[in-house]
């Protein structure tokens, strides 16, 4: 067992290191970088008073930026200050990039935990009555629901939200986490502001993930009931109420209790889309401003953080699976 | 009776030839009938296979019946009450110069200053060192002359002498009649129907000047009827004779030669017409111009403009170039008027409401958003089954190649899944959409660009599913079987295994379709895949990030959001419905 972690982590790191080369290859071989508009902006504003031209900004920021050597070793450079604890400066923001990261990321977390609590309590007890009713109006209503949930897209889901809350009834703002008033409130009230604003992005989110969670638990439970074991309980005599929750629901949790320790890791990855739409300010949102203008030092943390989330969710898979199940861990 | 009886019996003994295991006692259903059977139970299935139908149908042969091409933009004509033309009663005097002169503005302040408002017939003014007479013709209308200095008339005692200025010359008479003129201490005298002025210069020493016409002073202002007319009518003699006769009341003058017809409307407004009846002008105090430059306003309807204004009306009609009758509002502004009318100008018909010739009504370019969805729609479904492809035959190769080797090819290449797995989709979308948006690249390139980079991104899925299947179904029987008949390895793989994956992948692309139209509809909603003037759903409903178009235009993103999610919906639905006709016995 310690020595297949030991191999994973191993590999996870190789495999975080290539990537972030292929992500920071393809950011330097972008042609208008965030330093030529940088410099086109300074050349134009220095243009009346003689400064610097284009060409020596262009140089000159190069330079301080780390963009005037080759690929290979700019980017060895960059995993070198990864090494000793230096993500560098994001250009967009002009902070280091990890303070930035430290502001933003519980904004996202926040949400995803409201999100990944509400779909807990709306998915698993849809899909285990669905299961327990299979091809029952109920079920196939279930289903329906549950595809056409997968079906949406996030931005359509989002937009018609907020046409339908926001301008319509009115009832929420169309963006931001916070209110006009905000800074004004008490302490409870800036609590309940931040919650009033989270509502729309939770429901967009929640919609969204409801659809995979409730097919996930009803395939499982439906396995699970159809085992010998439950016939067994049944032929005991067990009431319906013990066979489902002492005997089909626990051991339906296994797989369930894997699905969600892969999910742990995807709190920390924010929601691009939705928080851009929302301009709820989390990881995504941020990361996508940064990407769009072409920052590079945020670019390659929040990508690289990408490959390390996957990879410790693709561990945490392996290693919660043999923990749930000890079957698997005799194997 | 008895027949019937007959044929049972008959009946009976042919059922009865039959063998208990005769084959055609079992109706055998070949695996493909079965999954068939199974898959047209499934009422989801079903709705899932007409929603994609109903789709193909909308996308591809809707471009062809749409009446209205995908790119074609269309305008309205919009009508407003436009400020068409504005009107001045004129207060100010216009000078007009005789023919190849001009007269100074220091002349023309002065006269403004000296003579305006001033009683008598004639006032005599001096500027630029020039002695100027207006003679009052009537009100508002002065005939200007100065005195040219025709030479000096010096007076000794008796003695008169009349010097020639250079250059000019002193006839007989004139001479005789300056001397009797400056004995009698006159100032100015006439001879042969001109006149003359003897100005004091110094002592006994008089100027001899000849009083000659040097412009007009009038509040009227000439408007030529046709472009052809303006020489004609700007000329010195046209105004001068024709304001004179208006003045005296008179029906006709003469102008340099040809005899006008002049008609009086009122006392300041006439209108002139030549011998054989042509509008050449139109004489009148009121100063009509267009509000817009480069606009020229025909005479008869300045005519109309000073009509209506001196009868004091609030609207006329016009008929204009076109034969159709123009109504026209006329405001008092300040001391100006304003003349104003319905007028009609081309626009695009953006974000025009439903209606039957834009059922969906048009978009931001003008465009009719029905045919646009059904454009997209082909883009949208193009871009699915493309990148499945692509995605398959990456996949099954290296899957295919790695799960039949397994040993350090197998590893080799699931490292190198796994690398492609984890690198984070959606930034590397953007920075590619970048890249893209900085080379200008051509929007069909575009989209194969963003197809192929799809591909590239999306096959780990297909590879590891391959991968999986084969490493089981190597070790089974009929695997051995391929290897102990020494069947090719290339044909093994191709042949014998690959087809067994396919129920699998069926499934997975049928579901895997659905997903990339999904990304790819993000893809267009950030303004990263498919560029104007191609369009995709994902595209349109992007013009709902701009507010007034989420609030106000339903029409725009609703029906381009519903297609995509029921097309989706369909792909699932189907893909679904394979997976339990495939394998009944991972659901039942």
């Amino acid at each position: 067992m310690w020595k297949f972690i030991v191999r994973r982590i191993f590999l996870a790191i190789i495999i975080v290191v290539l990537g972030s080369f292929i992500i920071y290859g393809v950011m330097r071989a972008m042609p208008t970088s965030f330093v030529e508009s940088m410099a086109r902006q300074r050349a134009a504003a220095s243009a009346t008073t003689g400064g610097p031209t284009y060409q020596e900004w262009l140089e000159q920021l190069n330079k301080s930026y780390h963009m005037d050597t080759d690929v290979v070793s700019g980017f060895f450079s960059w995993l070198g200050g990864i090494v000793q604890g230096d993500f560098g400066d994001s250009w967009k923001y002009g902070v280091p990039v990890t303070q930035k990261f430290g502001e933003v990321i519980w904004h996202s977390v926040i949400l995803n935990i409201i999100t990944l609590i509400l779909e807990v309590i709306i998915c698993i007890p849809l899909g285990i009555q669905a299961a327990r009713h299979q091809y029952s109006g109920f079920d196939y209503g279930i289903t329906v629901f549950a595809m056409l949930c997968i079906s949406l897209p996030t931005f359509f889901l989002a937009t018609l939200l907020k046409y339908a809350f926001a301008v319509k009834l009115g009832w929420f703002d169309l963006y931001g986490m916070v209110g006009r008033y905000h800074e004004q409130l008490s302490q409870g009230g800036k609590i309940l502001d931040i919650m009033h604003h989270m509502f729309l992005p939770v429901l967009t989110l929640a919609m969204l993930n409801i659809g995979g969670l409730t097919r996930y638990t009803r395939t499982n439970m439906l396995e699970v009931l159809n085992a010998d074991y439950i016939r067994t309980a049944r032929a005991k005599g067990l009431s319906e109420k013990t066979v489902i929750n002492r005997h089909a629901f626990r051991n339906t949790l296994i797989p369930l209790v894997s699905y969600m320790s892969y999910l742990i890791p995807s709190l920390f990855s924010g929601s691009m889309i939705t928080e851009t739409l929302y301009q709820i300010p989390g990881i995504g949102y941020i990361a996508y401003d940064a990407m769009v203008a072409g920052d590079l030092p945020f670019t390659m943390f929040y990508s690289m953080f990408g490959l390390i989330l996957t990879q410790i969710s693709l561990m945490l898979a392996d290693i919660m699976y043999a923990v749930v199940d000890p079957r698997v861990r005799v194997n | 009776m008895s027949e019937k009886i007959k044929d049972n019996k008959t009946e009976q003994n042919n059922q009865e030839q039959m063998a208990l295991d005769d084959g055609r006692r079992v109706k055998v259903l070949s695996p493909g009938m079965m999954v068939f059977k199974r898959f047209i139970r499934n009422r989801l299935a079903i709705a899932g296979i007409c929603i994609l139908i109903f789709m193909f149908l909308f996308s591809f042969l809707g471009g062809l019946i749409s009446p209205y091409r995908q790119d074609q933009v269309f305008y309205k004509i919009d009508s407003a009450n436009k400020e068409y033309a504005g009107a001045v009663v004129n207060t100010d005097y216009r000078f007009v110069a005789v023919d190849g002169k001009t007269l100074s503005t220091m002349v023309r302040a002065t006269f403004n200053s000296q003579v305006k408002g001033k009683a008598g017939d004639s006032v005599t003014f001096t500027a630029d060192n020039n002695t100027y007479t207006a003679n009052k013709v009537d009100e508002n209308f002065y005939i200007i002359t100065s005195g040219e200095e025709l030479g000096t008339v010096a007076l000794l005692g008796k003695i008169v002498d009349v010097q020639a200025a250079e250059g000019k010359e002193i006839s007989a008479e004139l001479n005789a009649a300056a001397a009797d003129a400056a004995k009698a201490g006159q100032t100015s005298f006439e001879l042969d129907g001109a006149a003359y002025s003897l100005t004091r210069d110094v002592g006994k020493n008089y100027k001899l000047g000849v009083m000659k016409e040097v412009a007009l002073a009038t509040m009227l202002n000439v408007d030529t009827a046709d472009p052809q007319y303006s020489s004609v009518a700007g000329s010195y003699e046209f105004r001068r004779n024709c304001e004179t006769a208006m003045h005296a009341g008179e029906t006709s003058f003469t102008a340099d030669g040809v005899t006008y017809t002049l008609e009086i409307t009122s006392e300041t407004d006439a209108s002139v017409t030549d011998a054989s009846g042509n509008a050449i002008a139109n004489v009148s105090n009121i100063i009509v111009n267009p509000v817009t430059n480069g606009v020229i306003l025909p005479a008869d309807y300045k005519d109309a403009v000073a009509d209506a204004i001196t009868n004091k009306k609030t609207s006329f009609e016009y008929v204009n170039a076109n034969g159709e009758t123009e109504k026209h509002t006329i405001q008092m502004r300040g001391s100006t008027y304003i003349i104003s009318t319905i007028q009609q100008t081309h626009l695009i018909d953006m974000y025009a409401e439903p209606s039957a010739q834009h059922l969906l009504g048009t978009d931001d370019h003008g465009m009719d958003v029905l045919t646009r969805l059904m454009y997209g729609g082909r883009i949208s479904l193009l871009v699915g089954f493309i990148v499945m492809i692509l995605e398959n035959i990456i996949g099954i190769i290296i899957g295919g190649i790695s799960g039949y080797f397994g040993g350090w090819v197998d590893t080799m290449l699931m490292r190198f899944v796994d690398l492609f797995n984890s690198i984070p989709y959606y930034p590397m979308m953007i920075i590619a959409g970048a890249i893209m948006d900085s080379f200008e690249v051509d929007p069909y390139l575009r989209l194969y660009m963003m197809m192929a980079i799809m591909g590239i991104m999306g096959w780990t899925g297909v590879a590891r599913v391959v991968r999986g299947q084969i490493l089981s179904l190597r070790e089974q029987d009929f695997m051995v079987a391929t290897e102990a008949t020494g069947i090719k390895v290339s044909r093994r793989i191709f042949r014998h295994l690959v087809p067994n994956v396919m129920p699998l992948l069926i499934v997975q692309a049928t579901m895997g379709l659905g997903s990339i139209i999904l990304t790819e509809a993000t893809l267009s909603f950030l303004g990263l895949g498919i560029k104007y003037p191609l369009a995709s759903w994902g595209t349109i409903i992007n013009s709902a990030s701009n507010i007034y178009v989420m609030t106000n235009c339903w029409y725009l993103w609703i029906p381009a959001g519903l297609l995509i999610v029921l097309t989706v919906l369909g792909f699932n639905f189907v893909g679904d419905g394979l997976r339990d006709a495939f394998d009944p016995k991972m659901k039942r």
